[in-house]
């Protein structure tokens, strides 16, 4: 159980990072841990104790294997993590390009 | 006939890199692609709203279910489903119509229709599909061209919205895999239909559901709150859809938080848990807050779009307040009347809000398009040099303040009767005064931005009227305001509010039938 | 971006194909080891930007290559609905990413039907698609140093 509970410590810290910090940098890599965090916990639910990976090949064909769905949700997960942290850092970088800082208390022209 | 399904998906995302190919080398090609696949899918779901009944399952790749357990991926259309895409690909078509003349200040053109495709794409993966990690890819690819649309002019302002929206955005998807994460675990399984016969053999006690039960639904109300912009989760959704190009505000605004959003709430509360009457509660009293404050805070913008955008929010909150109204009673054991009356009421809003609310971000569009601003404050007597702009733009405000015989009149009187049938007099009362609220700040609109013709420098300046292009959408969205006063009547009601609200009503039914298909 | 010393460059030279030809085994021994489309396209991608780490850069060719690359990226995930609406066509019932190849023999590299066909599509596209932000990422940082 405190794996699962450390798993969830892991996502705050990620959330922590994303409400308190002040550089556009920083806040993606709140992002980035969050994400990360919630893998973890996916490959977790999938793992059963004392079985082996499930690739089906010569003398592995009847042994117990860990779930293979989270890790094929997993994969997904992944690529769309990378293509939302690649869309953040491209705007960031333009951001930086037209105000000329990372510090979003610089930026806000913007009320809402 | 089910095995069109798929083609919701395929036409779009195959047309968005078929345009990435060959705007390339032919000019002005994407705008004819894109406006055929929308006529094609707008095609489609009339298809199958008129001609098919029922509910269908497609399982993709061709896995039968083993021993009752579903091992494809299934995608399911039921009423609510067809709905939901005929909304989509209604305000789509229209969108991408405006677009052709809108889009020409842009220097980046031939991206733009590619990344509103494969918008479309998601929103129809979302709706279509059946199992819950299905919907979560979807809504990424809907939400990251969407983020990518946003930021589409390069100002400054649009970067800081995008990246606002891209934050609170990654935060709301991150919540939902966490949760999907959590379903599995609990269930061990994905198919929604399966979920919930897993919930209701195991986690169904005297007491109602349990608190882990409770942890997850209030994960996932506020993964989805997000997107939708329920109040507290709304502080991103007046910079984003201000900033983007209007069409594109048009479809955020009109089908985006309702597709990814009120949709997806909407399936997995009624049809996936248990109804639990705490959980229902809090979805109204949300609904409710997000109405008041939407409301209040539009009183005070003074540029249009913002306005409109806090407008979004409050009426957003009005479809929320009739579902939840409905789900309180069923979940409460209250008559199934009138929930059913109720829940007619939130969809009925649905619908029409999409439709004047695009309308109303097209004329907002027109105007930016032809004077360069949207601050009411310098802006007046419009009504003299843009007629038709001007007159769809009295509609849509007549239609959302809830004047007769406009749509949105009729769809707040039957959320407002069914709360007062089920003795919720508060409620009654804060939708009726909110209306009130809204027809305010329409009229500051309407004088602000069209009448009022004192030291207005526009009267005297030569600006002729939009291109043929914008002035159809918006005439087309003007008659579709009075067009769908049409759905107060049963037999029309009949074919196209009565099957989703069906798929409602009668929730526990959602995953006997679609298992056993 | 200027490029680093001759070390660098020299073993950078060396290395690269081995990278890429990697990248290429891990794609097509998709379907029967760990790996598959996107572990092998990602490590194609990488020798490519370990080129352009080594090697530097101009602007003006970056543009040219990163153009091409989103043609690749496009075209390789039309590929991919196209061989997954094949499906629609071949398999007796109409069904979408239907399996209509024969599955031949466990274990062997030519078997599973089109699982193999689709690794290489997707092993295309993303390294295709990791290779074109990068670059986008370097022309905009260059862009924003002038």
């Amino acid at each position: 159980m405190i794996i699962y509970i450390l798993c969830f410590l892991l996502f705050l810290v990620g959330l922590y990072g994303v409400i308190s910090k002040r550089n556009l940098i920083k806040i993606i890599i709140g992002i980035a841990i969050m994400e990360y965090s919630i893998n973890l916990f996916f490959i977790m639910i999938g793992y059963i104790e004392g079985s082996s990976a499930p690739i089906i090949s010569k003398g592995f064909e009847h042994v117990n294997f860990v779930d293979p769905l989270p890790q094929a949700l997993i994969l997904t997960s992944i690529v769309i993590g990378l293509a939302t942290t690649a869309l953040l850092l491209a705007v960031a970088i333009r951001l930086y390009q037209k105000y000329g800082t990372f510090d979003i208390n610089k930026i806000r022209d913007l009320k809402g | 006939m089910n095995s069109l399904i798929p083609l919701f998906v395929i036409l779009p995302l195959g047309a968005a890199f078929i345009m990435a190919i060959m705007g390339r080398f032919i000019k002005n090609i994407n705008k004819y692609i894109s406006s055929v696949i929308m006529i094609l899918l707008f095609c489609l779901s009339l298809h199958f709203i008129f001609r098919t009944e029922g509910s269908f399952v497609y399982k993709v790749g061709g896995y039968e279910a083993v021993n009752g357990i579903p091992i494809a991926i299934y995608m399911v259309l039921d009423g609510l489903s067809k709905l939901i895409l005929l909304i989509i690909s209604l305000v789509g078509l229209l969108a991408i119509f405006y677009s052709i003349s809108y889009t020409k200040q842009y220097t980046a053109e031939r991206k733009f229709y590619v990344l509103f495709s494969l918008m479309i794409a998601g929103m129809n993966g979302v709706v279509i599909s059946g199992d819950i990690f299905n919907i979560f890819v979807f809504l990424e690819i809907a939400a990251m061209s969407s983020y990518a649309l946003v930021a589409f002019g390069v100002e400054k302002h649009q970067l800081e919205a995008s990246f606002k929206y891209q934050v609170l955005g990654g935060v709301a998807s991150l919540l939902i895999l966490l949760t999907i994460g959590l379903i599995y675990w609990n269930t061990g399984t994905l198919n929604i239909a399966d979920i919930s016969r897993q919930l209701t053999v195991n986690c169904s006690s005297p007491e109602g559901i349990s608190v882990f039960m409770k942890f997850i639904s209030i994960l996932l109300i506020s993964g989805f709150g997000l997107k939708a912009a329920i109040f507290p989760f709304h502080t991103w959704l007046p910079d984003a859809h201000s900033s983007a190009p209007s069409p594109i505000s048009a479809m955020l605004s009109g089908v985006l938080i309702k597709a990814i959003g009120i949709y997806v709430i909407l399936r997995l509360f009624f049809n996936m848990f248990p109804l639990s009457y705490e959980i229902s509660l809090t979805i109204t009293i949300l609904g409710t807050i997000s109405m008041i404050i939407g409301g209040l805070l539009a009183l005070g913008q003074w540029d249009i779009k913002r306005m409109l955008a806090y407008s979004s929010i409050s009426q957003v909150g009005y479809i929320v307040l009739g579902v939840g109204i409905g789900m309180m009673l069923l979940a409460s054991g209250g008559s199934k009347t009138i929930a059913a009356l109720s829940i007619t009421g939130g969809l009925f809003h649905l619908v029409n809000h999409s439709v004047f609310k695009g309308l109303l971000f097209l004329n907002a569009g027109a105007v930016e398009y032809r004077t360069g601003t949207r601050n009411m404050k310098k802006l007046g007597g419009l009504s003299q040099v843009l007629p038709i702009t001007s007159n769809t733009s009295l509609i849509g405000s007549l239609a959302i303040s809830g004047i007769p015989p406009f749509n949105g009149f009729f769809s707040k009187l039957i959320i407002i009767i069914a709360a007062i049938q089920a003795r919720y007099y508060a409620l009654a009362f804060l939708a009726v005064l909110v209306s009130v609220i809204t027809i305010a700040y329409f009229m500051k609109l309407q004088k602000y931005t069209f009448f009022n013709t004192d030291g207005s420098k526009w009267v005297k300046k030569k600006i002729s009227e939009v291109p043929f292009s914008m002035a159809t959408s918006m005439i087309i969205m003007a008659m579709l305001c009075f067009a769908l006063s049409l759905l107060i009547v049963p037999d029309v009601r009949a074919v196209i509010l009565k099957p989703a609200v069906d798929v409602l009503v009668n929730y526990a039914d959602y995953s006997t039938k679609i298992l056993g298909m | 971006m200027k490029g680093m010393t001759l070390i660098v460059k020299k073993i950078t030279q060396i290395i690269c194909p081995i990278i890429f030809v990697f990248g290429i085994y891990i794609i097509i021994h998709g379907h029967l080891t760990p790996g598959g489309g996107f572990a092998g396209g990602v490590i194609m991608a990488g020798a490519f930007i370990l080129q352009i780490l080594a090697n530097g850069n101009i602007l003006p060719a970056l543009r040219k290559e990163e153009e091409g690359l989103e043609f690749l990226e496009s075209s390789a995930i039309l590929g991919f609905l196209i061989i997954a609406g094949l499906g629609l066509l071949f398999s007796g019932s109409v069904v979408f990413f239907a399996n209509f190849l024969n599955k031949g023999q466990l274990g062997k590299l030519i078997s599973a039907g089109f699982i193999p066909i689709e690794n290489i599509v997707i092993g295309a596209e993303v390294c295709a698609a990791i290779a074109a932000i990068f670059i986008a990422l370097v022309v905009y940082k260059d862009e924003e140093s002038k």
